[in-house]
Parts: C-alpha cells; structure tokens; sequence
C-alpha cells in the first residue's frame, strides 16, 4: 500500500458520494473512531446515571495506561509496516526486573533505567535482526516473545512486592490525583504523536511502511528507521512494565499477558491498518480509550463476565476492519 | 497430474531442513540421553520417550498441517488456539450438559471449526482484509465466545467416546498419535493426490497470475481456511479429552504461534507459494522433541522457552535468502 496521497482512489470514492472534503481519506479511519469514541461515551452517560463522573474517567485512564504506553510504540512498528509481538513478554521481564533489582537493594530510578535500557536495546537487536538479514518480523519477535518470558520467569516465578521508601511513594500517587502511569502515558503519547506526525523519522517510518523500495529510493535511511521504531516499541514495552509496577506495587513476571493482541487490536481499532503506510498516535489513543470504555461501560450494563468484553472488542475489531476494507475499495484485490 | 507429482517431490525436499534439525535431535538424544529410544509394552500398549514424544506432539502436527496450507496461499491463521477452545467447549458442553452422544458433539465440534475457518475464509477471500488481522477477529472473540458457551466454568465430562480420543490406543498405538497420521495422509491425498495442492502454491505465489491462468483463487484461499480450521477443531477436541475437560481460558492458549512456527521449520514459506504437508508435521515433532528432550534433562520449562527462541532464530536465519547469499560470498576462493 503506498501512502495515500491526495489524489488516490478512496479520496476519489469518498468524494462521489459526496462526502465533505475536510473528510479526506487519509482521515477517515481516525474520524471514525474518534466517532465512535464519542458515540459509545455519550451513550454510557445518557443510559447510566453515574457514568460521568470523575471516577469512571479516573478509572478509564489508569486501568489503560500500561496498554496505552505499549500501543504507541506499536503504532511506529505497524505504521513502518512491521509487527511486534514480545511486547506483552516484555512487560513482564521490566516488571519482574524492577522488583527484582530492588529486592536486592538498588535504588529503584537505577533499576527503572535498567529495565528501559534493556528494553530499548532488546528492540534495536530484534530491529537489526529483522532489517540486516531480511527476516519476518512476525517470526523474529515471536523468539522476543519467547525470551522475555522465559528470561522473566528465571528471574522469579512468584510475584514479588516491592518495598521502598520512595516506590512506595510513587505507588500512593497511583491513588492520588495525577497516577504516576497515566502521566506517563500522555507525555508518552504526545512525544510519540509529535515525532510521528512532525519530524522527519516520522515521515520515514510511513515512507517505509508504504513500501521498503520505493522508501529506499526516496532516500530513506530504511536500516536505521527500522531499528528506531522497534527500539522505540522495546522503550514503550519497558516504560509499560515500570507503570505496571507502579499501579500494582508489585513486579510480576507474568504481567502483560495477552497485552500484545490487546495492542495490536487497539492499534487496528484506531484506524491503523496492519499494512503499514498510514496511522497516527491520536487514533491509538483513541483506540485505547474505546477499549477502556467497553470495559467501564460493561459492569454498568449489569454484564459482569469478562467474556463479552473479548466478543464485544472482536465485533468492533471487524466493524472497523470492514470499513477500512470500504475505504480501501477494490485495490488490491 | 505430473506437474502435481513433479509439486509433490520438491515438497518433499522443502521438507529437509526439518528433517535434518529432527536427525540432530534425535543423534544428541542417542549420545547423551539413555533410554531415549527404548520401546516397551505395557499391557499390550507401546509406551516410551519417542512415544510420548510422538503423541504430545499431534496437536501441533494437526494445527501445523491446516496452518502449512493457509500460509502458502499467502495468508496466516491466527485463531488456531481460539478455535481448539470453541470445538473443546462445543463438545463438552454438547456431552456432559445436554446430554448430546459423544458422536453427534464430535460432529458439532467439527462443524463449529469448519464454520470458524469460513468466516476467515470469507473475510480474507472475499472481503479482501489482511489475514494477520482477519483471522485477529476470531483470535480475539473465539477465547470469549467459548467463555459463552461453557458459563465461564470449565467443563468436564466423562464419556468414553470422548476419553478415548486422547486415553485410547488401537493396535498398541496411543489415538492421537493415528489422529495426526491420518490427517497427515489425508490431507498429502487431498493436497498433492489432486490438484488442489498446485492451486494453492499458484495463489499464495501470484495471485494475478493464478487468476489469469483460470485457478479460482478465491474458492483455494477459502478452502484452505476451512481445512485449518477442520484441523483446529480435531486438536481442540484432543486437548479437552487429554484434561477430560473443556478449558476456554487455556485450552490451545499460544499453540498458533507453535503451529506457524512448525510449518516454517518445515518449509513452508511465510511469503506463500510453497508448502510441505510432511515437513510441518516434522516442525511440530521437532518442537515437542525439544521440549522432552529438555525435559528429560532436567532443564527448567522457563529455560526452554529461550532454548525456543534460539531454535526459532536459527531456523529463520538458515532459511534467510541473505544470509545464504552472504555466506557463499565469503566461501568464494
């Protein structure tokens, strides 16, 4: 898929029907999450009383945060057209490495820096891989999967709490009014939604995404790019893992199970698609927050079994893998 | 006919890799694990290491031989895990709460997986989505939709149809074991016996082409999704019998990962066009070979899953057409 320029085929379709041109194509997929988030929000207020309130966004909010932080960094990785799937696993060895290393007596800011070192590097190796022998990334990130896991569970199989003074306290905030992770997550997210839409590398990263030849042939740098927006992914599945630690005060090898499908659902669901080429961070959040809101709204709903949350996202994931298809019209067939 | 003859033979070939990473296992079992080979009966039934190799490892061997036929159209089926949850789920419900015989749940076990792999079918054939996020649909909601089906409980049964699924042995030979043979001689007889087999390397190799050359590519990439899924539900169905019970949380939770990962050991080339039904099978003993052998010497679960990705870093490195290339320039005199 080429990145879409403002006389490509959709654009062409959108404007037979006679759609408002501020609806570009290249802005579809966003405006219609970010209508779906609003329509799904304002239901939820006007069908339960009480959905308004600080609490319920509070809790939307800090109970994304970690799954926020994962999918801005997987936003770079699909949007240069590749695929990361040892986030979820990642999470689990920052997070068991942080309690670990503060069992033993560091300071935790010191073992936070290590587990996002570790991260940052473990994404620029599966990166370097990936990009130097021309291997999938789906199969490259597959063994990432299986390392942190397995590295996470050597650490410790058991969950282990983390005592320190100054942990401590940054837990308490996580109950306090500004939550350590979801600032985390919003500076996150802003610093990510500025570097993919402002800067150059962010440019690179769609030019690589529409297509690995022509991207070359445009002059970009596609080795060093590739390695940035796994590094980048790495950093965010570390910073995820230190908020987890965060929110529950505890490190726990098993943290992030499953986060990788969540994040790539999420990611879709915000109107990127898994081709590469196209996306953008506002419609991440987005995505995340509808993913939130399903979950908020559905105990409000009187449903308490989980199992509707995974029919009920799978739905809106074919809802919205369908209109893009539409938007998309016939090409690649 | 000899063109699928001529298919049939380098399939055989595509199959070596996995034949050779097979030999070195069992030659470093033969050297350093005593026993390994011993055969015994214990009344009347074939037990062992290379037994309980063999049948640990059918429910692999069954997914990777649906999965082998969907990636060479191109494609990848991630419900592979979900799917074994609904058809385990299906046919413990069916049994133990309905009181349905055992036959009659088998059938809608069945159906149900022929169902799963037509709606991926139709999403990927006919819609056009991405299969990666296709088949995303079903992995996401199938988990849940099982949930729906057993009540969020896990549900056992005792019947001795069901039980022999996985408890039975014909002949002095465990069932799954001849499960797996037989889906592996039928699916050979269906693949390369007719001509499907060259229809579906001719779509996963060029689409275009294998359209313009009359193939109906659509019909091939579908049917390929409903054999994966058949398979799916077969091994869903082995699992609930090997637990007697239906698990939706856990029951094939990660197997698609070991079932891609099988048919790409075994030649299958993520990229599409080329297949070994025989080869996946190997792949998937493989893996299992692995992790009894590890086991056998008293390794940790979590040490194997970095033994894991090491094994699946190599085999994507050797099958790397650059490193390959690399390689022969530094041979060079």
């Amino acid at each position: 898929m080429t990145p879409r320029g403002p006389d490509s085929r959709p654009l062409r379709r959108l404007r037979a029907l006679r759609v408002p041109a501020l609806l570009s194509a290249q802005h579809a997929p966003l405006a219609a999450t970010v209508g779906v988030l609003i329509a799904l929000f304002a239901a939820c207020a006007i069908a339960f009383p009480g959905f308004l309130s600080p609490g319920v966004a509070r809790n939307l909010l800090v109970g994304n945060a970690v799954l926020g932080l994962v999918c801005v960094g997987m936003t770079f990785v699909i949007i240069s057209g590749g695929i990361d799937l040892s986030v979820g696993a990642a999470i689990g060895f920052a997070s068991i490495l942080v309690a670990s290393l503060v069992q033993q007596g560091w300071h935790p800011l010191p073992a936070f820096g290590v587990a996002l070192a570790i991260g940052t590097a473990g994404g620029a190796a599966t990166g370097a891989l990936i990009h130097r022998f021309a291997l999938p990334p789906f199969l490259v990130t597959l063994a990432g999967m299986f390392c942190y896991r397995g590295c996470a569970l050597m650490v410790s199989e058991r969950s282990i709490t983390i005592r320190h003074p100054f942990h401590r306290t940054l837990s308490e905030w996580a109950s306090g009014p500004v939550p350590p992770a979801v600032v985390l997550f919003v500076v996150v997210a802003l610093a990510g939604w500025i570097v993919a839409r402002w800067t150059r590398f962010g440019r690179d990263a769609h030019a690589l995404g529409g297509g690995e030849e022509s991207a070359r042939l445009m002059g970009v740098r596609v080795g060093r790019v590739k390695v940035s927006v796994y590094a980048i992914s790495g950093l965010c599945a570390a910073l995820a893992g230190v908020a987890a630690t965060l929110t529950t005060g505890a490190g726990n090898a098993t943290a992030g199970h499953l986060y990788e499908l969540d994040a790539i659902a999420a990611v879709v669901i915000g109107g990127t698609p898994l081709a590469g080429g196209a996306g953008s961070i506002l419609g991440t959040v987005a995505g995340v927050l509808i993913f939130g809101l399903i979950q908020e709204a559905m105990p409000h709903a009187g449903v308490t079994n989980s199992w509707w949350f995974r029919i009920a996202v799978g739905g809106l994931l074919l809802a919205f893998v369908l209109l893009q298809r539409g938007l998309e019209g016939g090409r690649g067939r | 006919m000899r063109d699928a003859a001529r298919a049939a033979l380098r399939a055989f070939g595509r199959a070596a890799p996995a034949a050779v990473a097979v030999g070195l296992l069992l030659a470093f079992n033969a050297a350093y694990t005593p026993g390994f080979f011993d055969l015994t009966t214990v009344e009347g039934r074939l037990a062992g290491s290379m037994v309980d190799v063999l049948n640990r490892g059918a429910v692999v061997v069954l997914l990777a031989l649906g999965m082998a036929l969907v990636i060479a159209t191109g494609g990848v089926d991630l419900s592979v895990g979900a799917v074994m949850a609904i058809a385990g789920a299906t046919a413990a419900t069916l049994a133990a709460r309905h009181g349905v015989n055992a036959w009659s749940a088998i059938a809608a076990a069945v159906a149900v997986g022929a169902a799963a792999g037509a709606f991926n079918g139709a999403l990927v054939a006919g819609a056009g989505v991405q299969p990666i996020v296709a088949t995303l649909v079903l992995m996401v909601a199938g988990r849940g939709a099982a949930q729906l089906l057993t009540g969020g409980q896990i549900v056992t049964f005792n019947d001795p149809v069901l039980n022999f699924l996985d408890a039975g042995f014909v002949a002095g030979a465990p069932m799954p074991v001849l499960i797996a043979a037989a889906a592996l001689a039928c699916s050979l007889l269906l693949s390369r016996g007719t001509a499907l087999g060259l229809f579906i390397e001719a779509a996963g190799d060029n689409e275009r082409a294998a359209r313009l050359a009359g193939v109906r590519v659509r019909a091939v990439k579908a049917s390929a999704y409903v054999l994966c899924g058949l398979a799916a539900a077969i091994a869903g169905l082995l699992a609930a019998s090997d637990i007697r019970a239906a698990d939706a949380n856990n029951a094939g939770l990660y197997l698609e990962l070991d079932a891609i990962l099988a048919a790409v050991l075994g030649g299958t080339s993520l990229r599409g066009g080329r297949f070994s039904l025989a080869g996946a099978a190997l792949g998937a003993l493989f893996i299992q070979g692995l992790t009894t052998t590890l086991y056998l010497h008293d390794v940790s679960p979590n040490a194997t899953l970095i033994v894991k990705a090491a094994a699946v870093l190599a085999v994507c490195l050797a099958a790397s057409e650059r490193v390959r290339a690399w390689i022969k320039i530094r041979s060079r005199p």
